[in-house]
């Protein structure tokens, strides 16, 4: 230790100081801006607060102006609207379901850090949203993972994929969370820069929310879980936002003017989460927390400045009595480091010893390392001297805000001109049952049980829905058999040609997803994976993306509750294709009145609901057949959406169908199959009148389910349809042991079995 | 009177509720035990949860079996009284010398959950009387490292003394050696498996309600003795 302390004192004598606000991802004017607020430069812990905090991955900088939409745009009347009980802002929304329950959900992204180290990357995605999840008072409930991967025959995704299966695999599975669902997509653009994004659902009662804020002076500040350590310093910074190029350039994240000791990605210990779960909410029921936050991106620097910006006063924060790992981290690492497994509560004099028994009795490490103060100060203190004096506003929530340049990108009208009508297409019945194989069997549409069952589906003991169906179903209360069911989707093929339709299309896949379990869509959390926001193109698509979430929110009264973004998704020059990830929750009264997806009786009758039209851009058969991607995307009817779920709600209720299934990738005979496979029978199909058997089967137009009806439902299920106006053809019969489609081709599920199961576990076991 | 059985929760125990909740169903009194607690509060028999206690470090069960609870557990189970270890259980009593052998990494190296067949072997034991011998019955199993080891002589004995309770069907699932998903001690009181009958007891919830039996079969046996 040569160099001399950085204290605050230190910085006003020393105005001249050359500080690496460049290294660690700070813009000239952003830095300006700084010393501006300050009256003076910042202390190095001062930057280094700074520098994460006004980083893309905490400030949303870059995306604030557009995000505003989902406030401005929320739907002000109908059930999700009423069910709102926290919007945006907080660490998760939280929704009412009803007799006395609230459920929070989020989806965030861990992308470049699982790209980077796979396995720890994809664990501490899972850990990071769990504590989004009790800090808001919840017991976490289930998970699920949207995932995206490069081209599955490419060599580095034999690396990617396996590692981060295991990491969410070894992470929520000790954890004691079922993971219920999720996606597994395939595809090049992912090549350099996959997606992983986690979701977890967590029930609490109302009076049992609590948000992040640091209020009554005197209040002490407890730092528990995991001691902090070198690791993820500048995670958020570095790793989230900035092109890999330059991390890779740069070597790994640069501490304050020092080489970095250890790597940028966190280390994830699932145990110590567990312990974390139990004792915050034993803390929570006891009634010993005043405001809790969990400490995730930018650690301490971002817990402190945020629960002291949140609440009423000021707060003064002991550096030297946080617990560490390593006792040669200078008080810059402390404030910077990502080490996972930590929370920080606020909680009354009065009421510590107690906070500290529960934490014992779990064997958690718990220490108090500040206390709030009155007046408006930030206040940090290293071996007694003053080393950080902030307005924790100007770190938190007053960061820089960008109007990104944006503009159509020169190559989108090419791309929607690009039809796929004039691809050659299967012409008999041998070419179709040769194309439906090559469909089923290609990665994309594949079964995904060799990733899934990695995962615990069964923990807790209260999963009624699991992957593959549409969405993922728990049950809340064993009385009452009240229950949520969560879906996520997004095509991003879709989104590529259109993005502003790509949006909605997420959202009705989703929200359709969500009401074939027979639950009544609430609620939406989003995780938008772009490219970089300083280039125009992917901007462009990004703002496109946003407002047509927004927009189709509000058609169709779903609020956007919180969720996430991830930008520069790309390597080099090429952006991944623009990615929003939308997750509905809905909610059903009585889970046993469920709709599974299985055929599961010979003789129901197969009804498909909503209209065909011949829509194949960006389907997975173009993908699968062609390698291409081009026109444009299927059309979206979000009332259609809405009256489509309508109907299949009220036949769950109703006891009318006992299996829906989705149409969506993949058409109807992936649907299909799907259900085929599940039940273990056979369908017997016939081609609807004036449809082409081709389009028929690959076509993927919107607003469209199969459902299974039991004869003696098919009067009063072809009725309500009829009624209510919604288009439902008889196209088939649950039977036998083949999917046939009359006058076309037979495929004996044994086969049809083989060729959608094999893909996976022969490209990565 | 209710037969009452504990349910030994660990640090990173993960399966006591279910294993609680088929208590209940079954018709028992579940009782939730502390690890730190010699105690086991007047239970007529104890469920070793499934989870990865204390973190599985070292070796999975081998710091639980140092617990306070688990001293008196021993010495009971050693006196007669039921205990079933179900998947991180089971590798608890294997630590603990209740039972032989070990559980070791799946030989294809990953985790795996499935709902997988089984055959009881055994309707001799405290866990399985409401089974018939040779019957089949499907539950989950979630398990990391799954692979029964013991040595050939060990392995012989199981088997020649109607020791070994449960073997999978439809193929092995972890490179657990015979087969053998399950096995019990000498009197029948102690038995260990990693498939999870708790998670097949409802069914909105499990595969099926096939796992009911083993809790049933305490219950009655308590009740009765």
């Amino acid at each position: 230790m040569s160099a001399p302390l950085d204290t605050v004192k230190h910085a006003e004598e020393t105005p001249k100081a050359d500080l690496p606000w460049a290294e660690l991802g700070l813009k000239e004017d952003e830095y300006a801006r700084i010393r501006d607020i300050l009256g003076r430069r910042p202390t190095g812990a001062e930057l280094a607060m700074y520098s994460v905090m006004w980083s893309e991955h905490c400030s949303y900088k870059s995306s604030k102006v557009h995000l505003r939409q989902f406030g401005e745009k929320a739907p002000t009347e109908g059930p999700g609207a009423e069910a709102m009980l926290v919007g945006i802002g907080e660490q998760a929304g939280v929704v009412d379901v009803g007799q006395g329950y609230a459920v929070t959900f989020k989806v965030e992204s861990h992308n470049h850090p699982s790209y980077v180290e796979p396995y720890q990357g994809a664990a501490t995605g899972i850990g990071g949203i769990v504590r989004d999840i009790i800090a808001m008072g919840a017991r976490p409930v289930a998970v699920m993972d949207p995932l995206r991967f490069g081209a599955a025959d490419h060599p580095d995704t034999k690396r990617v994929l396996p590692g981060v299966v295991a990491g969410i695999g070894g992470y929520g599975n000790c954890l004691g969370l079922p993971n219920i669902g999720g996606e597994v997509v395939f595809d090049a653009c992912y090549q350099g820069n996959p997606l992983v994004n986690a979701l977890c659902v967590g029930v609490m009662k109302h009076e049992d929310i609590h948000l992040a804020k640091a209020a009554g002076t005197g209040n002490k500040v407890i730092l528990y879980g995991a001691r902090t350590g070198g690791d993820g310093i500048g995670g958020a910074s570095i790793l989230a936002s900035e092109t890999f190029e330059t991390v890779s350039d740069s070597g790994s994240a640069t501490g304050v003017g020092k080489p970095a000791k250890r790597p940028a990605v966190q280390v994830g210990d699932p145990f110590q989460e567990k312990l974390l779960i139990e004792c915050t909410l034993e803390a929570f029921h006891a009634g010993l927390v005043v405001g809790i936050q969990d400490l995730g991106a930018a650690g301490l620097s971002c817990a402190t400045s945020e629960l002291a910006s949140n609440g009423s006063g000021g707060m003064r924060v002991e550096l030297d009595d946080v617990p560490l790992r390593d006792s040669s981290l200078s008080p810059e690492e402390i404030l910077m480091s990502e080490s996972q497994e930590r929370m920080c509560a606020v909680v009354e004099p009065g009421n510590v010893e107690r906070f500290l028994a529960i934490c014992e009795k779990w064997e958690v490490t718990a220490t108090v390392v500040g206390e709030v103060t009155d007046g408006d100060r930030l206040e940090i203190f290293w071996h007694g001297e003053k080393i950080v004096d902030v307005d924790p506003k100007t770190v938190a929530h007053e960061g820089p805000v960008y109007e990104r340049p944006y503009a159509r990108p020169d190559w989108q009208d090419d791309l929607q001109a690009d039809d796929p009508a004039k691809l050659p297409r299967p012409a008999d019945g041998d070419e179709l049952r040769a194309a439906v194989l090559a469909l089923v069997s290609s990665p994309n549409q594949a079964a995904k049980s060799w990733v899934t069952d990695q995962y615990d589906r069964y923990v807790l003991g209260d999963t009624v829905l699991a992957q593959p169906e549409d969405g993922g179903m728990i049950r809340i209360d064993a009385g009452t058999g009240l229950g949520v069911a969560v879906s996520t989707d997004g095509n991003s093929r879709y989104a590529k040609l259109d993005p502003y339709e790509g949006a909605r299309l997420a959202l009705a896949e989703s929200y359709r997803n969500v009401a074939a379990t027979g639950a009544r869509p609430l609620a939406v959390t989003d995780c938008l994976n772009f490219g970089s926001p300083e280039d125009p193109a992917a901007m462009w698509q990004f703002a496109q993306a946003t407002r047509g979430l927004a927009d189709a929110c509000l058609e169709l009264g779903t609020p956007v509750t919180g969720g996430n973004v991830s930008l520069y998704n790309q390597t080099g020059g090429a952006a991944i294709h623009p990615t929003p990830v939308v997750g509905v929750l809905g909610v059903i009264d009585d889970v046993a009145r469920r709709t599974p997806m299985a055929f599961r009786e010979e003789g129901h009758l197969i009804y498909l609901l909503g209209e065909t039209r011949e829509e194949l851009g960006g389907s997975a058969w173009s993908q699968v057949a062609h390698g291409h991607l081009g026109g444009r995307p299927p059309r979206v009817d979000l009332e259609r959406e809405r009256l489509l779920a309508d109907i299949l709600i009220s036949a769950s209720r109703d006891g009318m169908v006992d299996a829906a299934h989705d149409v969506s990738d993949g058409g109807v005979i992936q649907a299909l199959a799907e259900s085929c496979l599940k039940g273990g029978n056979g369908a017997r199909v016939v081609v609807p009148d004036g449809l082409d058997p081709f389009v028929f089967l690959f076509s993927e137009s919107q607003g469209r389910a199969l459902v299974a009806v039991p004869r003696s439902e098919e009067l009063r299920f072809a009725d309500m349809c009829a009624v209510r106006g919604l288009p439902a053809a008889r196209v088939g019969v649950v039977d036998g042991e083949a999917l046939e489609v009359q006058g076309q081709f037979a495929l004996p599920l044994d086969e049809l079995r083989r060729a959608h199961e094999r893909t996976l576990p022969e490209l990565f076991a | 009177m209710t037969t009452r059985i504990g349910v030994v929760t660990f640090p990173g125990s993960l399966d006591d509720s279910d294993a609680r909740r088929a208590i209940g169903l079954a018709g028992g009194d579940p009782v939730a035990l502390w690890h730190r607690d010699k105690d086991l509060r007047q239970v007529d028999a104890v469920v070793l949860p499934g989870g990865f206690s204390y973190g599985d470090y070292l070796r999975c069960g081998a710091i639980a079996r140092f617990s306070p609870v688990m001293a008196t557990v021993i010495e009971q189970a050693k006196a007669g009284m039921p205990v079933l270890g179900i998947c991180n259980g089971f590798q608890v009593l294997c630590e603990s010398h209740l039972l032989p052998g070990a559980l070791t990494r799946n030989d294809h190296l990953h985790f795996v959950c499935r709902d997988q067949r089984l055959r009881v072997e055994s309707a001799d034991t405290a866990w399985t009387s409401d089974y018939e011998r040779g019957q089949e019955i499907t539950v989950p199993l979630k398990n990391g490292e799954g692979g029964y080891v013991a040595d050939e002589r060990t392995l012989d004995e199981l088997e020649a003394e109607g020791r070994v309770a449960f073997r999978y069907l439809g193929g092995n699932p972890n490179g657990s050696r015979r087969d053998i998903a399950g096995i019990t001690n000498e009197a029948g009181n102690v038995v260990g498996l990693m498939p999870h009958p708790e998670h097949a007891v409802e069914a909105l919830t499990g595969p099926t309600t096939d796992g009911l039996g083993f809790f049933t079969s305490a219950v009655k046996k308590l009740v009765t003795s």
